[in-house]
Parts: C-alpha cells; structure tokens; sequence
C-alpha cells in the first residue's frame, strides 16, 4: 500500500472552527512538518524572561507545579498577574532555600502557602488594596506560616478553573493558546513567542491584555456549569490541539509534548470525559512518530518511513487512551478527536484497512462538515476503489487556495496516468507551499514525473 | 458585577422589518427587560436625531447626526446585573436571538468611584 503523495492535509494557519464543536481535520498517517532549522542567533538585546529559571534539581518541579500554584493562587487572588508574580517569589524562594533546607515533604503545598503568604505580604505593603480585601485580612490572621506548611496538602487542584478561564471564548483565539501555555504550561514569555514567531513585546502585551480583561470583564475562574460545559470543553480541546499542530516555530520549544503535557492534565482532571481522552490519544499517536517523519532535511512519508525509529511507548499509551475514550464514548457516536484518534491508529496497523478509515473519515464529515475530512476520504476510497473514485470526490471541493488539496489532486491524476494535469497540479501545489521540505518534496515528485514522461518519449 | 449590553442595529436592517414582526420582537424584548437581574435599560431614537457636539478651532461645533457616521448605529443598552462575565453573556445571547439582526457588545460597568483633584 502506498501512502498518497500529498503531505498532511492541515488546515493552513485557520483557528479550530468553534461550532461545530470540531477541530480541524488532519491526515494522522502523516503530520506537519517541522523545518529542522537551526536556531536563530538570540537578539543580544533580546528583553531577559521575566520568569525565574529554578537551578535545574527544581526545574522538574517547576514544570510540574507551576499550573497548580498559579491556580491555587488566581483561586485566592481572583486575580491572573497577581497570582503569577506571587508563584514567582514562591518558586525562587524554593530555589533558594531548598538546597540548604532540603525539600519539604509537600513541595506543592509548600510553594502555594509561601506563595499566598507572599501575595498577602505584598497586598500588605499596597495598603489601597488592604483595605478591600476582608477574606485576606482574615488569612493573615488565621493562617501562621508554619502552620499553612504543614497543612499545605489541603490545597485544592484548581487547574481545571484555570483551563476554563484561560480557554474562555470571550478571549482572542492567539491569547487563549498564550494564556494557556503560559499559566498552565508554565513556559515563559519568552518561550511563547519564540515558539509563535512573534516578538517578545507583542506576546507579552497580549498575555498582559488577556489577563486584565479577565479581571476588569469578569471572566469566570470556574468550571461552567452543566449548560455551558459541552462548548466550553470545546473551546479548551481546540487550544490544544492548536498548541499541539501550530506551534512549531524555530523547532526550540517542544510545543507537541507541551499540548500533550495539557492532555495528560486534561484527562487527570476530566476523567469522564470521551472527548479528553481522544485527543490525549490522537496527540500521542501522531507524536509517535516524530523522529521518523524526517531523513536529514528531507519529509518521509509514513509508508517510507523506518518503523524501528516510531515511539512504541508512545503509541501503546495512544492506544490505551483510545481504548479508554471507546469505552467512555459507550454505543453514542464519537466525538471528532476519538474518531480522528481511531483514524491515527488505524494509520500505523499494516496492512492498512481503507474501507474502515474511509468509514471514519465519513463519520468525521458528518461532525465536521469539512472540506478538507472529506478530501481525506478522497485518499482512502482512492486506495480502495483507485484513483479515479478518488479524484471524483474531489471534484468542486471548496479547497482551491489549500496546497494539500492541489498535492493530493496531483498524485491522483498522475496515478490515472494523466501527466500533464498532474504536473499543473504539482505546480499549483508548489506555488502555495512555502519554501521547506515540503516544497522540495513536491518539488522532487514533479521531477519525477518529468522524468517518467522523458522515459516514456525516449522509449 | 455590572455590565453594560450595547445593542448595536443596522438602519437597513430595521427599515426591511415589518411592522408586526418588529411588534413580536418588541414584546419578546420586553419580557426580558422585566427579569430581576436587568436594572436598567435606555431605547435610543434612530441617528437622525442625533446631534454630535465637539470641538473645533476654539469653539464648540455642532453637527447634525451622529459621531460615528455608520449605518450600524447604538440603538439602546441595558444594564445587567450578573455574578461574571457568563451570565451577562448568556442575557446578551438571549437578546441577541430575539433580533437575528442585531449585535450586543458587553462591557463590564466600572464601579469605582470617579476621583479627581
């Protein structure tokens, strides 16, 4: 079986579409590519992260804890900036003083009740605010420090509220990733922007603008209620999976394990839900495969590439997430990252089954009513019924700006034999692709085809 | 929390409507206003009487018609009392069902007192 020319059909640069409630399509059997550039030289005048970096023994708490001490303390404060710069001290008190003191036996509950203490020192010493805040007056009283260290496991998980509020859709799609990635991922500033191509001033005004419209519009730090949860799960699925497929950047900050690192949160924090789990398992199906997907410089697609180099760790937890979306998801039909997630699984078995995949992709068209599912399907019935079934699907799809949908198109037409439309479609194909691997991959399959014809004249 | 829901029409928009369907409309309007949590509402005339004062070289100028020369116009706003940002969406999203054509900017009412020298 062979894999259609195209590279992964991904939906160029468009936010995840909010209602319906799905997220872009994506060939699973092979995701985007990253250009394995070197690292542009830091700007010397480049603004420092405003974030502490923990000597290296924290940073694996720091990593891990951060989401859960900016929640606690936005639970606390009612307030994103406030909650930040309070975690902030707390974890460069840590750094400081846990490698002479060692570490305490509940480092979480330790950096949430310094943290508080600190938040409540500083409102102290800004006596404006002092003044309006009852419940902190109440804490200075009632909580001595020591006595907050020892009782510091009663602390809540409070992360799921932050999620909801940092995914609310009242926000800019670009500043709920940034919040997101920011509050709960605990990535820096810095790392945002470096990883989004923009600025660090432009990343951080817009950090600065989301957190105050949270706190001057109100924006609830809550999970919604009943009414409002399946669209607002939605929305916090749709930063993921953003997180997840755009952010590849200058290929320094790991944005795919960072949405993973999300996913798994997810999951832990929503155990019920299908739709959780299916992402968490599409995400760690497709990232299975990171290290295959490239040779040297060059894009493999998933039939050429070497399977020894997959993640078999990775996909066996896929599939277990799978599997325990499938079991959640009962007799109702699926959501779209289950069935996107059941499609990626079924991607990595050979031979391939087609007649299932093309199944699934017309289940994801019902959900999804997207152009781009149902020039999926278009790949798998090709390989099903041959190109030509293929190719009428993809007729009049409104896709005549997307270069996968010119590629697919292309490889299609070659395999009917059909060369010089073929070599039009590569050439579209190629005018839409910016420069990168996957420009020279289409650029090496319509010489290949040149050649093909020149063989053909020549003999 | 306050907000105020700034509910936006289109002069076109409202001249296409009949005078019953804008009836139907009036009266489903009408019976949110009276919930508990609206604790003020204003209904603008149209910007045809509009009178815009502003400055110009020295004096005060007067213009005939509205500040924003638009065929979108603010044709009225409600004042809304809600625990967050959700429940006065979910007020707006009531409203804004009730006129298809209709769009309701939410904007949280700043309660601190306004000081000065």
């Amino acid at each position: 079986m062979r894999e259609p020319d195209s590279p992964p059909p991904r939906e160029p640069s468009a936010p995840p579409p909010r209602e319906p409630s799905a997220p872009p399509p994506r060939e699973p059997s092979a995701p985007p590519p990253r250009e394995p550039s070197a690292p542009p030289p830091r700007e010397p005048s480049a603004p420092p992260p405003r974030e502490p970096s923990p000597q290296p023994t924290l940073e694996r708490v720091f990593r891990d804890d951060w989401g859960r001490v900016v929640a606690s303390l936005v639970g606390f404060l009612g307030d994103i900036e406030r909650a930040e710069d309070a975690a902030q001290e707390a974890f460069a008190a840590a750094a400081e003083r846990w490698p002479s003191d060692g570490r305490p036996a509940n480092p979480t509950g330790w950096l949430i009740a310094t943290a508080r203490h600190r938040a409540i020192d500083r409102i102290r010493r800004e006596r404006t605010l002092a003044a309006k805040t009852e419940l902190l007056r109440r804490e200075l009283r009632d909580e001595p420090e020591e006595e907050a260290m020892d009782e510091a496991a009663r602390f809540p998980d409070e992360r799921l509220e932050l999620i909801f509020t940092c995914c609310h859709p009242a926000l800019a799609l670009d500043a709920q990733v940034g919040l997101t990635l920011r509050t709960l991922g605990g990535l820096s500033t810095d790392e945002i922007a470096r990883a989004f191509l923009v600025p660090f001033e432009t990343m951080s005004k817009r950090l600065t603008r989301a957190k105050h419209k949270i706190r001057d519009a109100g924006i609830p730090f809550a999970v919604p209620p009943d009414r409002m949860l399946p669209d607002r799960l939605d929305a916090v699925l749709a930063v993921v999976y953003l997180i997840f497929n755009e952010g590849w950047g200058d290929g320094r900050i790991d944005l795919s394990g960072e949405a993973i690192r999300l996913g798994r949160s997810l999951v832990e924090l929503m155990p019920d839900e299908a739709e959780a789990h299916g992402l968490l398992a599409l995400m760690l199906l497709g990232h299975a495969r990171t290290a295959a997907r490239f040779r040297g410089r060059e894009l493999v697609l998933l039939d050429d590439q070497d399977r020894s180099l997959w993640d078999e760790r990775l996909i066996e937890a896929g599939r277990a997430s799978l599997t325990r979306a499938l079991a959640l998801q009962g007799s109702a039909p699926g959501g779209p990252y289950l069935v996107q997630a059941a499609i990626a699984d079924l991607h990595l078995r050979t031979p391939r089954d087609w007649a299932q995949i093309s199944l699934l992709y017309e289940r994801l068209e019902r959900i999804t009513d997207s152009p781009v599912v149902t020039m999926n399907r278009a790949i798998a019935v090709a390989e099903r019924e041959g190109p030509a079934a293929g190719l009428a699907l993809l007729d009049g799809l409104a896709l005549q700006g997307y270069r996968y949908y010119h590629a697919t198109r292309a490889d299609l037409l070659r395999r009917l034999g059909r060369i010089r439309d073929a070599r039009a479609a590569y050439a579209r194909a190629l005018e839409l692709t910016p420069a990168g691997p996957e420009q020279r991959f289409l650029q090496r399959r319509l010489e290949r085809l040149a050649d093909a014809v020149g063989e053909k004249r020549a003999g | 929390m306050r907000y105020a829901l700034l509910a936006y029409g289109n002069v076109d928009d409202r001249e296409r409507r009949s005078d019953e369907e804008q009836r139907r409309i009036n009266a489903a309007v009408a019976e949110v206003l009276e919930r508990p949590n609206v604790t003020g509402w204003l209904r603008l005339h149209g910007t045809g009487s509009a009178t815009t004062v502003r400055h110009d070289q020295g004096r005060t100028l007067l213009t005939d018609g509205p500040f924003l020369d638009s065929k979108d116009f603010l044709g009225g706003f409600i004042l809304v009392e809600a625990d967050d940002l959700d429940g006065a969406l979910e007020v707006a999203g009531e409203l804004q069902e009730l006129q298809s054509t209709v769009a309701i900017e939410v904007r949280p009412v700043r309660e601190e007192p306004l000081t000065g020298a």
